[in-house]
C-alpha cells in the first residue's frame, strides 16, 4: 500500500486540492481512498481500467461530494474506467500531463472553461449555463466535445 | 463512434455524475442494453481521468501518508482473512441466520398466495354467476315450453314476425321469430345476413313450431361482417348457400 500511496497519491491529491481548494479537506479525500482501496482491495480489478485513472476518477467523485456536502452517490465498485496512457511511472504520467494541459490551451476558451466548471466544481451543465447565459444543449456538447478532445490527444 | 448519437451527451455528463432525474433513469436503462454506450461511458470516464492529470500540483505533505500508514495498521488487512479466521464458529450463526431468512421469505410467499387464491375464488365466483344468467337467458329464450307471446295494437291479425339481434364485432346473432307460417314437408325457413357488401351469407336454418314460433341462437357467421339487413326465405331443410327468391320476410337494421 505504501508503494501505491508513493506512486498515485500526488494525483489523488491534486485532484482533491483543485476540487476542494483547501489542504485539510484534500488530504481527507486522499485518506479516504485509499483506506477504501485497503479495505475492499477487490474493489480494483486491472480489467476496470489503469489504477492511476480509476484513482483520479474515485477522488475526483469524493471530492465533489465533499465540496456539494453531500453524501457519496457512487457505489466505487461500479466505477469502471478506460484509458489509454499509463499512469503508473513519474516519466509517463508529466509526459500525460503536458499534454493535457497543451489540448486545454488549444481549446476554445468557452468550452475549456465549461469542461473546468463540470469536472472540478462539480457544476451541473443547468448550473453552467445559467451562469454563462448560454443554452443548456450548448454546454452539453462543449463538456463532451472537450473530453473527446481530450482522448483524441492520446490517440494521436 | 459507435454509440448513440442520441445520448452521446447525456453520457459525458453521466461520466462526470451530473445526469440527474429522468434522463439518467432512461440513459441507465439504456446502458443496460447496449454494449457500446456503456464502453463510451467507460472512455469518457477515462478522459475525465485524463482532465484530473491538469490538476497536479504540490505533493501531499508527509503527515497525510504517515496518517494513512497509521490508519492502515489499526485495520486487518484482508476482509477474507479475518472470514477464514472466524468462519467455523460462525456456520452455526450462518445458517441459523440463512434459515430465519427463508422462513421469513416463505411466509412471506406463502401470504401473498394465500391472497392471490382468494381473490382467484371471488373472481371464480362472480364469473360464474354470470355464466348462470347468461344460461338462464339462452335457457329462457329457447325453451320449447315457453310461452311466446307477440303484442299488437288493435284488432290486427296475428302476423309473422322476426326480431334479429346482431352483435359484429362479436359476430353473434340471436334470432327470434313468431307466428311463422306452416311449411311444406322437407322445407325450412333460412335467415340470411345481407351485408353492405357482397352476396348474402346463411344465417342459419329454422323450422318453426306448432305455434309458429322459432329461435336461432349464435349460428355460425365470418367475422365482423357489417349487417345492411336480415331476410328469410324459404329452402329445403338442409339449407341452401346462395337465398331461392321469393323473400318472405326482410328487415334493415335501425
Amino acid at each position: 500500500m505504501a508503494t501505491l500511496y508513493d506512486r498515485y497519491s500526488s494525483i489523488v491529491y491534486a485532484v482533491g486540492l483543485r476540487v476542494l481548494a483547501d489542504t485539510g479537506a484534500a488530504e481527507d479525500v486522499l485518506q479516504e481512498v485509499f483506506m477504501q482501496l485497503w479495505r475492499n482491495p477487490g474493489v480494483f480489478d486491472s480489467s476496470r481500467g489503469n489504477l492511476g485513472a480509476w484513482l483520479a476518477v474515485i477522488a475526483r467523485n469524493r471530492a465533489i461530494d465533499a465540496l456539494r456536502k453531500r453524501r457519496p452517490e457512487t457505489n466505487i465498485a461500479d466505477v469502471v474506467v478506460s484509458v489509454e496512457p499509463d499512469m503508473a511511472g513519474d516519466a509517463q504520467r508529466s509526459r500525460a500531463m503536458e499534454k493535457v494541459r497543451g489540448t486545454l490551451d488549444s481549446m476554445p476558451a468557452a468550452q475549456r472553461s465549461a469542461l473546468e466548471m463540470a469536472y472540478f466544481e462539480g457544476l451541473t451543465h443547468t448550473e453552467i449555463a445559467a451562469k454563462t447565459g448560454e443554452p443548456l444543449g450548448t454546454i452539453k456538447t462543449r463538456i463532451r466535445g472537450g473530453l473527446i478532445a481530450l482522448r483524441k490527444a492520446f490517440e494521436a | 463512434m459507435s454509440a448513440h448519437e442520441q445520448f452521446a451527451d447525456d453520457l459525458a455528463l453521466l461520466a462526470l455524475g451530473q445526469l440527474q432525474g429522468e434522463e439518467r433513469i432512461a440513459l441507465e436503462k439504456h446502458l443496460e442494453e447496449c454494449a457500446a454506450c456503456r464502453r463510451e461511458l467507460e472512455q469518457l470516464r477515462g478522459d475525465t481521468a485524463l482532465l484530473a492529470l491538469s490538476a497536479a500540483g504540490p505533493a501531499p505533505p508527509r503527515r497525510a501518508r504517515e496518517r494513512l500508514l497509521k490508519a492502515i495498521a489499526k485495520e486487518p488487512r484482508s476482509p477474507k482473512m479475518a472470514a477464514r479466521r472466524w468462519s467455523w464458529t460462525l456456520i452455526p450463526w450462518f445458517a441459523a441466520a440463512a434459515f430465519a431468512l427463508a422462513f421469513v421469505f416463505f411466509f412471506r410467499q406463502s401470504d401473498r398466495l394465500a391472497q392471490r387464491v382468494a381473490e382467484l375464488q371471488s373472481e371464480s365466483t362472480q364469473q360464474q354467476a354470470q355464466l348462470d344468467r347468461a344460461r338462464e337467458v339462452v335457457a329462457t329464450l329457447t325453451a320449447t315450453d315457453a310461452m311466446r307471446v307477440t303484442l299488437i295494437a288493435g284488432q290486427t291479425p296475428p302476423q309473422p314476425q322476426g326480431k334479429a339481434i346482431y352483435v359484429r364485432n362479436r359476430s353473434s346473432l340471436v334470432f327470434l321469430a313468431s307466428n311463422m307460417p306452416a311449411l311444406p314437408s322437407r322445407k325450412a325457413y333460412e335467415l340470411w345476413l345481407i351485408p353492405t357488401n357482397g352476396a348474402p351469407i346463411p344465417a342459419g336454418v329454422f323450422k318453426p313450431d306448432a305455434h309458429g314460433s322459432a329461435t336461432v341462437i349464435e349460428p355460425p357467421l365470418p367475422a365482423g361482417v357489417e349487417a345492411k339487413a336480415f331476410a328469410i326465405t324459404v329452402e329445403p331443410e338442409e339449407g341452401s348457400t346462395t337465398p331461392t327468391m321469393p323473400i318472405v320476410m326482410m328487415g334493415a337494421g335501425e
